[in-house]
């Protein structure tokens, strides 16, 4: 019987059929219990954890739990309302606070999560007769921010510098623009031109958003991210973040010194129709950024670890994201979807737990294993890693 | 306005590099059923046309456009 389901069939059968062969749903994996934020009990089994976002293991940070613990006996489990109405609670201004402190800005506006920080900010800063030029590989909630605020949606191509430059050019006199980019694209852990891009919107008179989600903590001499990196982050007039990443618990956010920023908390409704986050959750993440600021130790060897794992995958002879690496994330590239979940499998059996990616999520069709290292993995984890990746590669016949 | 068969003898001319089947190609040609292009296919062969006629092709009008016969209709319309 067809019904509004029917669009979803041919997803259905890709799924039986892979599921048929007997391989473990990558989908539906269950995390039994957590023991650091480098190791979980999956299947009963131990397994060192390397996709997980979790870029600077703040996840057990005893000061972090600490203060999560003290505002639930303090503020309770949640707030059970908007921002704009019972939701702000002390928690809430000082985790803004903590995050104009740490990006050296004007303006924090605090989100439930960072997929509604991006719909947010872009749906209500760019309508209807508004321009947005952003990178074709941009993340699902910046597209669902454009669509959402209707305005006239502009791609261009992956990390091309004059792609973007000649689309600014074309965009009528008088019309307002919004460039969209991101720090590190999450899928091949690549970073962006951020240099030449922010000059060039700059030349062309657009605004210029910034997704930092997967640097912030890690890139920078500040960990302020990218655009810290590269020198322009003077010149960017929105940074889009998440507390799931490197702050370790849940949230988005916007920071910016635009003058009118604030008005913001009233127009977007994202942030106004929605309940605020729990206050243990706020409390965690303000304790967790304040500590980042101070943890250029932790970067240094998250830099290390990236850079082994990234050299050992390349001489086992798996194909990467990216020549070099880049960031904390290090994408191996699969086939095809039958090869790249019969790989994840042979690893979780391994011990090692790592993203399957796959379309529409990947760029060009690819099927990824997606590795996302901690600044806590060991260097012997490292290792381990290596040997599970080599063991599990040979026995599926990824390498030889 | 531009003459319409010079504007379509363009594009057709703009699909041939992406037509890996070899669909013959004519107004009523579809991108996604017929020439079974890609997001990827898409943005690259939009972008030629972008560039072919110095105009924006905006993801909202992409949605809008099915055929061959579209897409010439609306470049018509961006180049008078």
């Amino acid at each position: 019987m067809s019904d509004l389901f029917s669009k979803f069939d041919p997803l259905i059968q890709q799924r039986d059929e892979l599921l048929a062969t007997g391989l473990t749903d990558p989908f539906n994996l269950v995390m039994e219990k957590v023991e650091s934020p480098t190791v979980a009990i999956c299947n009963g089994k131990r397994t060192i954890l390397l996709g997980t976002y979790n870029y600077m293991g703040m996840t057990f940070d005893p000061d972090v739990i600490a203060a999560g613990k003290q505002a639930l006996d303090d503020f309770g489990s949640g707030t059970t309302g908007s921002r704009v109405l019972n939701g702000t609670y002390g928690g809430h201004k000082a985790v803004e606070e903590a995050l104009k402190d740490f990006y050296a800005m004007d303006h924090a506006m605090v989100f439930s999560t960072g997929y509604q920080a991006n719909l947010g900010v872009i749906s209500t800063i760019a309508g209807k007769d508004d321009y947005i030029v952003l990178d074709i590989d941009s993340h699902a909630s910046i597209y669902d921010g454009c669509a959402l605020g209707n305005a006239q949606i502009i791609p261009f191509r992956h990390n091309d510098i004059e792609a973007l430059e000649k689309r600014l050019k074309r965009i009528p006199e008088g019309a307002d623009k919004l460039v969209v980019l991101e720090g590190v694209y999450s899928m091949l852990g690549d970073v962006a031109p951020l240099k030449e891009m922010v000059a060039v919107s700059k030349a062309n008179g657009a605004m210029v958003l910034i997704d930092e989600a997967h640097s912030m903590g890690f890139i920078g001499e500040n960990g302020r991210g990218v655009a810290e990196a590269q020198g322009v982050i003077d010149d960017v007039d929105f940074i889009i973040g998440t507390f799931s990443k490197s702050v370790g618990t849940v949230g988005g956010f916007c920071v910016s010194n635009h003058p009118k920023f604030e008005i913001l908390r009233l127009v977007c409704r994202p942030y106004v129709f929605t309940a605020s986050l729990p206050p243990s959750v706020v409390a965690t993440a303000a304790t967790s950024i304040r500590k980042l600021m101070d943890s250029a130790d932790k970067r240094a060897h998250l830099w290390e670890n990236s850079k082994r794992l990234h050299a050992g995958l390349r001489q086992l002879g798996f194909e990467l994201g990216s020549k070099e690496p880049q960031s904390a994330i290090i994408a191996v590239i699969m086939p095809d979807l039958e090869k790249g979940a019969a790989m994840w499998e042979a690893l979780l059996n391994e011990g090692l737990y790592v993203n399957l990616a796959r379309p529409p999520a990947t760029p060009a069709g690819m099927t990824l294993l997606r590795c996302s290292l901690c600044a806590l993995h060991t260097e012997e984890q490292v290792g381990e890693v290596l040997g599970m990746f080599a063991a599990a590669g040979r026995a599926t016949g990824c390498i030889s | 306005m531009p003459d319409r068969a010079q504007t379509l003898a363009k594009v057709i001319e703009l699909i041939e590099p992406f037509n890996k089947k070899g669909v013959a190609v004519s107004e009523s040609t579809r991108f996604a059923q017929d020439l079974e292009w890609d997001s990827l296919t898409v943005l690259d062969f939009v972008a030629n046309v972008e560039d072919e006629f110095d105009v924006l092709i905006s993801m909202n009008m992409q949605a809008e456009i099915e055929t061959v016969g579209q897409l010439v209709d609306a470049l018509q319309k961006l180049t008078s």
